[in-house]
């Protein structure tokens, strides 16, 4: 089978305007969500208590709600996790309790408030500081990741290329933390992972028809730079929709059965594909086509390419 | 074109297939579910030990599956979890406290395998449920407490000179301010300290009439009294670990005053904070030479004494004054004696351990003295449904040696059986000196039941996945569809392999990476299969598109994979646990999916359509 019968000769970049005129939209009411909603961070980030715990039979959450005001964690948010047997109980950082102790505490009452022994079957808690640490060092990973992928691309090819694939890389990267600030998922350090995954993701697709974009402008003799990049587009269109396919089938999976604690994970992964593919079309080769890229530019020495010629 | 791979490619392709599917191959049988028995202070792990338990278990009615004995442990297997729960109750009723009884996965797979070093995956904590702590150690306290000794040092010294200081008092901050009335004292005072204590930096100060010198710790003595307490805290968290009876513990400094503690399978996380949470000193104390066994079977001891047992079994009796207690160690480190070339611990007192000591070597010379180790614990235990705390007081006799002569804050312990005793006594003495404040910064604790169920749905979503794609492939790709499967294959299987080789541990965001990688690892094919259909659609021939659709797909391929990489690598590099864990498997999946989907495809098309007339490609 397949996608498309003949190579296709759609006018990607003459869509460029609309596309740039829609990113821009996207990016826009991205940091407005980020701006006024913020991010819905996980206790790894904000530092807290997060204690789940599974009952034998459903069970009624205003209940554990008002004995757990009781005894005094009137800020605990109580909510189900996956099914109506689990229970979420998530505590901000406390300043002057035995943090440690805390969710010692909290199975206790509850197990009094249930007449029965119950299963714990999580705790986290991480204290402000680390949680500062972590927000610290995520930031960072996802700088240093950018900046040697941008170094990365700009040896391998030329800055224009670099820098068009960095584009798309914030682009996807903004447009995946508005959705996740629009609808306020939860953002814990799988989130992050899962977005430096989309990163290497999406560069793995920009840098695709990257390829085929200087193959063709040292193939082809004439030609405008925007027909030669529409074309590289058009011969690369198959490949990159059956490769974003065959990914979102296995997300998809992930999502559907990876269970509770991966959801924001393959969420974030399942955005990020979405986006990561489109920008890769729309995006990265537009900001080449703008920054002026030219044939004289891929000249490079004829070596290039030849020490990996002889490979299978 | 003939598309044919030479013999010896042949044979890399598969001898890396062969060699790292072998490492895969104990995943296939899982872990029994086992009870480990280690020796403590001095037991045996022996044939009658093996019958005692034996015979244990009889009696409950349990059946072992496997006993097998090493030399300082058993591992005893059971067919289900029920059984080695209640085992390990009964196992620890029987042998008493001598022994550690640990709960333990132990691969099933056969013995042959597992001594070749072919080992299942590593689970992390939340696949197998556990516990993970982040402790802060309080190393200013440390250094604070460090001040406190030397301010009363100093004093002492001064008074020994006869040299009249005003005061001598710790700075709120940090250092030590000590003052005098006239200047040519405090320059006698100053001399004395550059050459005496070296540790600190000096300052002269003039304030309204008061000649000061202002001390402060060198960066280097900071430094290492940090790096003193963070250690302390790690020998003694590691002794209370041994204590708690876990199978495979990881302790462990992380950055400069932190320690992760790893308890995987402990289920009792409140007992666990309560043991780690305990605090331990020490006491030198004289021996008394009565008959300690006497006292003990009669219940009645001589007058000023008490009777205290010892660590490697029997026991003695001590006099009830205490010569000094373990706050006044400074330092302890395990050597050899210079005089007779046997292991030696060398102990360093503060000024008032010191002349504490002095005071009793002077007339105890010939006469024993003993080190005491008391740990102060506190419990929770559950009385009848109840959680109740209570506290309990451990004292126990490490070392008792001969005074050989008169001796002040600095002297050694010699006449150990060896190097690993001196090293222990060392540890031992260090953990139980004032160590730093420690806190749980971060927790983690994932139940047993949870672990379970994250196994499953990793391994359920990496079937599904999986299958989804296999399907795909095939149907989109026919004949060139199996061949991008049959890769597929070898591609899982070869990260099983390597991460079971590595025994990286796989978490379940790993698990994750794991149906990423499955996902993304098609890309390879897809880039080359798309290459040849071109190529055929350009009118060349089969062979002739086989050839260039793999040339030609290789440096894109390449490039995509390596930024990939680079993502994967700064994951691993900024991550902890469990996103370490994704970037372990993301990482060896990319290089694995580059080897099988390149080569081994290549490898595959080649036997099918190598080297013989093609009419048409399916693909």
């Amino acid at each position: 089978m397949q996608l498309f019968k003949k190579t296709t000769h759609i006018d990607f970049m003459g869509q460029r305007k609309y596309t740039l005129i829609f990113s821009t939209i996207l990016i826009l009411l991205s940091l407005t969500s980020l701006a006024l909603r913020g991010l819905n961070f996980g206790i790894d980030f904000t530092g807290g208590t997060i204690v789940e715990i599974g009952y034998p039979q459903p069970v009624d959450l205003s209940e554990v709600r008002t004995h757990l005001g009781d005894i005094g964690f009137q800020r605990a948010i109580v909510q189900h996790f996956g099914t109506t047997r689990d229970v979420l109980v998530r505590l901000p950082p406390h300043e002057d309790l035995d943090k440690a102790a805390l969710s010692t505490r909290i199975i206790q009452e509850l197990e009094v408030l249930a007449g029965t022994q119950l299963d714990l079957r999580r705790v986290e808690f991480v204290g402000p500081q680390v949680g500062k640490e972590l927000t610290e060092q995520g930031g960072l990973a996802m700088l240093v990741a950018l900046g040697a992928i941008l170094v990365y691309v700009a040896l391998r090819f030329e800055y224009r290329f670099a820098l068009g694939s960095v584009a798309a890389l914030i682009h996807d990267v903004v447009i995946t933390l508005g959705v996740f600030s629009a609808f306020a998922i939860e953002f814990d350090l799988t989130v992050l992972a899962a977005i430096l995954a989309v990163i290497g993701y999406s560069l793995n697709d920009t840098i695709v028809v990257f390829d085929r974009i200087r193959e063709n402008f040292r193939k082809i003799r004439k030609g405008m730079a925007i027909d030669i990049i529409n074309s590289s587009l058009n011969q690369t269109i198959a490949r990159t929709l059956i490769t974003s396919l065959t990914t979102l089938l296995v997300l998809i999976t992930l999502f559907l059965i990876g269970g509770q604690l991966i959801h924001s994970f393959s969420t974030a992964l399942i955005v990020g594909v979405l986006i990561g593919t489109y920008s890769s079309i729309y995006i990265a080769s537009a900001t080449v086509l703008a920054l002026g890229v030219s044939k004289a530019d891929l000249m490079a020495p004829p070596k290039e390419g030849a020490e990996f010629d002889g490979r299978p | 074109m003939v598309n044919r791979y030479p013999f010896w490619k042949n044979l890399f392709i598969v001898g890396n297939l062969l060699i790292v599917g072998f490492f895969a191959i104990p995943n296939i049988y899982g872990e029994d579910p086992a009870i480990q028995i280690l020796a403590s202070r001095g037991s045996v792990v022996d044939r009658k030990l093996e019958d005692e338990l034996l015979s244990a278990l009889q009696a409950a009615e349990i059946i072992p599956k496997h006993i097998q004995r090493g030399t300082d442990r058993l591992l005893v297997r059971f067919p289900d979890t029920e059984a080695q729960l209640r085992a390990q109750d009964i196992a620890r009723d029987a042998l008493g406290s001598d022994y550690v009884v640990a709960l333990n996965l132990a691969p099933a797979a056969p013995e042959w395998l597992t001594d070749l070093g072919a080992l299942p995956m590593y689970l992390g904590l939340d696949l197998r449920g556990g516990v993970h702590f982040l402790m802060e150690v309080d190393v200013d306290a440390a250094v604070r407490q460090a001040e406190e000794r030397y301010v009363k040092d100093l004093k002492k010294r001064f008074q020994k000179e006869r040299l009249r200081y005003r005061t001598v008092k710790r700075i709120d901050t940090q250092g030590i301010e000590v003052s005098f009335n006239d200047s040519a004292l405090r320059d006698r005072v100053y001399d004395l300290i550059r050459k005496e204590f070296q540790d600190f930096t000096v300052e002269e100060r003039d304030v309204n009439g008061e000649f000061q010198l202002i001390l402060a710790l060198s960066e280097l003595a900071t430094r290492e009294l940090e790096q003193f307490a963070l250690q302390q805290n790690i020998t003694t968290l590691r002794n209370r670990v041994n204590e708690l009876g876990v199978a495979e513990p990881l302790i462990q400094q992380q950055g400069e005053n932190r320690i992760v503690v790893q308890l995987p399978g402990v289920q009792d996380t409140a007992r666990a904070k309560d043991i780690l949470g305990a605090t331990a000193t020490l006491e030198f104390r004289a021996v008394h030479e009565g008959d300690a066994e006497l006292a003990r079977t009669s219940g009645r001891v001589p007058l000023g004494t008490r009777l205290y047992p010892m660590r490697e079994g029997g026991n003695i009796l001590l006099k009830r004054q205490v010569i000094i207690t373990g706050e006044h160690i400074t330092n302890a480190a395990s050597g050899i004696d210079q005089e007779s070339g046997s292991p030696d611990v060398s102990i360093t007192l503060d000024g008032k351990g010191g002349s504490d000591m002095d005071a009793h070597t002077k007339g105890n010379i010939g006469k024993r003295m003993a080190v005491v180790f008391i740990e102060n614990k506190v419990e929770t235990l559950k009385i009848k449904g109840e959680n109740v705390r209570k506290r309990r007081t451990i004292a126990e006799v490490i070392n008792a040696a001969v005074i050989q002569g008169r001796f002040g804050n600095r002297f050694h312990i010699t006449g150990l059986d060896g190097t690993e005793e001196a090293r222990n006594l060392a540890l031992l003495l260090r953990a139980g000196a004032l160590a730093a404040p420690i806190e749980i910064v971060e927790e983690r604790t994932v139940g047993p039941s949870l672990g379970k169920e994250n196994i499953a749905m990793g391994f359920q979503s990496v079937v599904i996945g999986f299958c989804l794609v296999l399907a795909f492939m095939v149907f989109y790709y026919r004949i060139f569809g199996i061949v991008a499967d049959i890769a597929l294959a070898m591609n899982l299987v070869m990260i099983i392999g390597i991460l079971s080789m590595l025994q990286a541990t796989l978490t379940l965001p790993g698990i994750a990476g794991i149906v990423l990688t499955t996902g993304m690892a098609v890309d390879a094919n897809v880039l080359i299969f798309e290459r040849i259909r071109e190529e055929v659609r350009n009118g060349n021939t089969p062979q002739a598109s086989i050839h260039a659709g793999y040339e030609k797909a290789f440096s894109t391929i390449a490039d995509a994979n390596i930024t990939t990489l680079i993502a994967a690598v700064v994951l691993f590099g900024f991550g902890t646990g469990p996103i370490k864990g994704f970037a372990i498997t993301l990482s060896i999946g990319i290089v694995t999916s580059m080897f099988t989907a390149i080569l081994g495809t290549r490898a595959i098309v080649n036997l099918i359509y190598g080297g013989r007339r093609v009419a048409r490609l399916h693909v």
